[in-house]
């Protein structure tokens, strides 16, 4: 009873949370709503018990990228009034998309769900199980391969938005160094030939 | 009354559906739209974990695993894509975004 309760109470917060995020006037104010519904999202995974995951996204997400997220949001001079123009004229497009999903949604849980448990209730694990033990037990065997990928993938990540924002600004004195190393004794010494003089 | 999979589905579906709406109101600001998609895959990991949780399979969450390092690398580059951009035009407003239009 009381996880029930929990779940009602948290999935209220979450989806006023997503609301807040879609209609919130500043993007500032979008962003931290955001950090919201994931800390949320966060417990409700470990109503699940899916405790590794639920740290993962506060660490991964509330940690790393939301702090981008505003500081990309502070960083940007947006007017956000002409940012605004429209929110009302595409409402209705929205709204007509958005019952579409629904029923298409709807009918697919309520309706063709007929191999799932959708039904049955959770049984609680016992004290000694872990996660995070499962889950590492699967990713390091089974998907050993793809988890590699996934770390060449974040290296490229690294690689490409380092690349993508470093700034060449023409007249800067700094030193290059690969044209230090690679300069030769030709291109700063100057062999004359010259008769010798005397008096 | 307990919690049953198909509230946690109903809830994902609700997630996924806001997040779309949020996509069509928001044409404009591109930041906006990256935090709707990041909600997007929120709702999609929901149905993973709770699927994995109600069938007793491990492999969903190593789906979500993957699908949290991806959209940590998608959001990455895509705000570096954005302040280059910004650096550029001087506005993030995607309908002025139309130079590689022939």
């Amino acid at each position: 009873m009381f996880t029930t309760l929990l779940f009602y109470a948290l999935s209220t917060v979450l989806l006023a949370a997503a609301v807040g995020v879609i209609t919130a006037r500043n993007p500032v104010y979008a962003a931290l709503f955001l950090i919201l519904a994931f800390v949320t999202s966060a417990v409700l995974w470990l109503l699940l018990e899916a405790e590794f995951l639920a740290i993962v996204l506060v660490l991964v997400y509330v940690g790393a990228v939301m702090v981008l997220f505003l500081f990309v949001v502070m960083m940007l001079d947006i007017n956000v009034t002409t940012m605004r123009e429209g929110f009302l004229r595409y409402a209705p497009v929205g709204a007509i998309v958005a019952g579409i999903i629904v029923l298409e949604l709807g009918y697919v849980i309520w309706f063709r769900s007929d191999g799932l448990p959708v039904g049955t209730t959770l049984v609680p694990r016992d004290a000694g199980y872990s996660s995070t033990e499962e889950l590492g037990k699967v990713l390091y065997t089974q998907y050993l391969y793809p988890f590699e990928l996934a770390g060449m993938l974040l290296l490229l990540a690294i690689v490409a938005a380092i690349l993508l924002t470093m700034r060449h600004r023409p007249g800067l004195k700094v030193q290059d160094v690969a044209e230090q190393v690679k300069v030769q004794r030709g291109d700063r010494v100057r062999m004359v030939q010259m008769k010798s003089e005397s008096e | 009354m307990m919690v049953t999979l198909s509230h946690y589905l109903t809830l994902s579906a609700l997630l996924f559906t806001i997040s779309i709406a949020g996509i069509f109101l928001n044409r404009k600001n591109v930041i906006v739209l990256l935090m709707c998609v990041e909600l997007l895959l929120l709702a999609v990991n929901f149905n993973f974990i709770a699927f994995s949780r109600y069938l007793n399979d491990p492999a969903g969450q190593v789906f979500v695993f993957f699908i949290l390092t991806v959209a940590a690398a998608e959001s990455a580059i895509g705000l570096a894509i954005l302040v280059v951009l910004f650096r550029s035009r001087r506005s993030i407003n995607v309908q002025e975004l139309d130079v590689l239009k022939g």
